[in-house]
């Protein structure tokens, strides 16, 4: 091959004069920590509600969370953050979309948005998966002893639900993660955005991206290892049992 | 709310967003699942293999590749292929690629983590008296996989497949990143030139919306169809 290796450039000054190239991508990863922590956020509370309507009798919940997760889930991530940043501010009355235009850090927050929302319906189908998974006696027997339904679902189905949940939960926290470097498209300056921009400023393709790959294993490797750590830490003895 | 919008925009620039955009959407989501699954296939038969290197490189090569972004693998591969061609054919500098060819190379490759543990789940699920029948019958190992094994576990996966084949096909948007001209990229390249954002990503949405839920709903009926009942 004829490039040019030189692992020296991840020192070197990076022409935005905020540090050497290692810096910026170190930036890019926590702007990368930040978005996937506040779209996970979002993300679990948007999943709880539609997991738990659509374990819901009745004729409205339902039908409208399927409808949201049908909605999200079938159109891709990248078109639905151009629909929040481009699109949105447009159909908003007047003075609304000159608000959120003018917002400062607009791609952080339309990237939690948009990347929250999209998880939150996947997130969903787990919680709901998880709670058909518990056996209907629970269920029965919560209300026997005298528990209205949202307390059954708050003592009773859902602590058991998330736990069986978790370790889907971990893929989907890592697909959070992974998801956020779509928000590069509308100008986050994310892990891989500033590797892309290290490898515009100094032609150096491989280091920048090779560094960029390193840093993506070593936060899989770390959120891997944190949910491991509360899945043991909030495991119920003998509660796998009741499964089946 | 809609009274300045110009649908006539999507009307006037449909015929090459269908002829340019979506034939390189579909032929880049029919081919690359194609390749796909059957790399991914092999990779699952080195990790379900006897021999422990083989296990070791399959189940690195996924979990190498699972824990990256999509966006940065393209970004890799546009980059790396000139390079890569150019050590392959011994030529002098870096040969540049076409654009199809770098997209197919890179999802093929990238999907093939995730079909692969779909193709190993389902090989898994084939009761072990199988293969011990095929090789009593005196079927060797390549014999027992094509003959046996691997259209059960084919059939018993096929509605998986296609699901991540939707999934596929909604990723293939992400090769806006590299400016190729998918039918995201078409659109983007009208609503830049006329002014007219809104009204060509609502379109798109709309035409991902469609051909992804009434895939869905294909792929649950042919699920239905063909389970076997046990």
């Amino acid at each position: 091959m004829s490039y040019n290796w030189n692992w020296g450039i991840l020192l070197e000054q990076s022409p935005e004069g905020i540090g050497s190239y290692l810096y910026t991508l170190w930036l890019g990863l926590q702007w990368t920590m930040l978005v996937a922590a506040g779209a996970w956020i979002l993300a679990l509370a948007v999943g709880s509600v539609l997991g738990v309507a659509r374990s819901l009798p009745g004729r409205w919940f339902s039908p409208l969370a399927t409808a949201y997760v049908e909605i999200f889930r079938n159109i891709p991530l990248l078109v639905q953050l151009f629909l929040w940043y481009f699109v949105m501010p447009e159909l908003l009355p007047r003075s609304w979309g000159l608000w959120v235009k003018q917002l400062p850090n607009a791609p952080l927050y339309t990237a939690i948005l948009g990347i929250g929302l999209y998880m939150g319906s996947r997130v969903g189908e787990q919680l709901r998966a998880g709670i058909q998974a518990l056996p209907r006696g629970q269920m029965m027997a919560a209300t026997a002893i005298g528990l209205t339904v949202p307390q059954a679902f708050r003592f009773v189905i859902l602590p058991q639900a998330y736990r069986i949940i978790l370790p889907p939960l971990t893929s989907e926290f890592l697909n959070t993660i992974k998801n956020t470097s779509v928000a590069l498209t509308i100008g986050l300056l994310e892990l891989t955005a500033r590797a892309r921009a290290m490898q515009e400023y100094s032609f150096q393709v491989f280091e920048a991206f090779t560094a960029a790959t390193v840093l993506y294993l070593l936060l899989n490797i770390a959120v891997t290892f944190a949910m491991r750590l509360i899945e043991s830490r909030v495991a119920v003895p003998g509660l796998g049992v009741l499964k089946k | 709310m809609f009274s300045d919008f110009d649908f006539g925009v999507i009307q006037r620039s449909l015929p090459y967003l269908i002829k340019e955009g979506l034939t390189f959407t579909l032929t880049l989501t029919a081919l690359s699942t194609i390749g796909g699954v059957i790399l991914g296939t092999l990779i699952a038969m080195a990790r379900l293999s006897s021999y422990r290197v083989l296990q070791v490189a399959g189940a690195g090569y996924v979990n190498f590749l699972r824990s990256l972004p999509l966006v940065l693998v393209i970004f890799w591969f546009y980059f790396l292929m000139p390079y890569i061609l150019q050590w392959v054919t011994g030529a002098s500098s870096p040969v540049p690629v076409g654009a199809f060819a770098s997209a197919l190379i890179t999802f093929t490759i990238f999907e093939a983590a995730y079909f692969s543990e779909i193709m190993r789940a389902g090989i898994q699920s084939i009761p072990r008296g199988q293969p011990a029948a095929a090789a009593a019958l005196g079927m060797n190992y390549w014999q027992s996989m094509w003959y046996i094994i691997l259209p059960q576990a084919f059939r018993n996966m096929l509605p998986v497949i296609l699901t991540q084949t939707i999934i596929l096909f909604q990723d293939t948007s992400l090769v806006y990143v590299v400016s190729l001209p998918d039918f995201l990229g078409a659109a983007s390249k009208v609503a830049q030139r006329d002014g007219r954002l809104v009204e060509m990503y609502i379109f798109a949405a709309i035409v991902y919306f469609i051909i992804s839920f009434f895939a869905s709903w294909l792929v649950k009926r042919l699920q239905a169809r063909i389970a076997i009942i046990r």
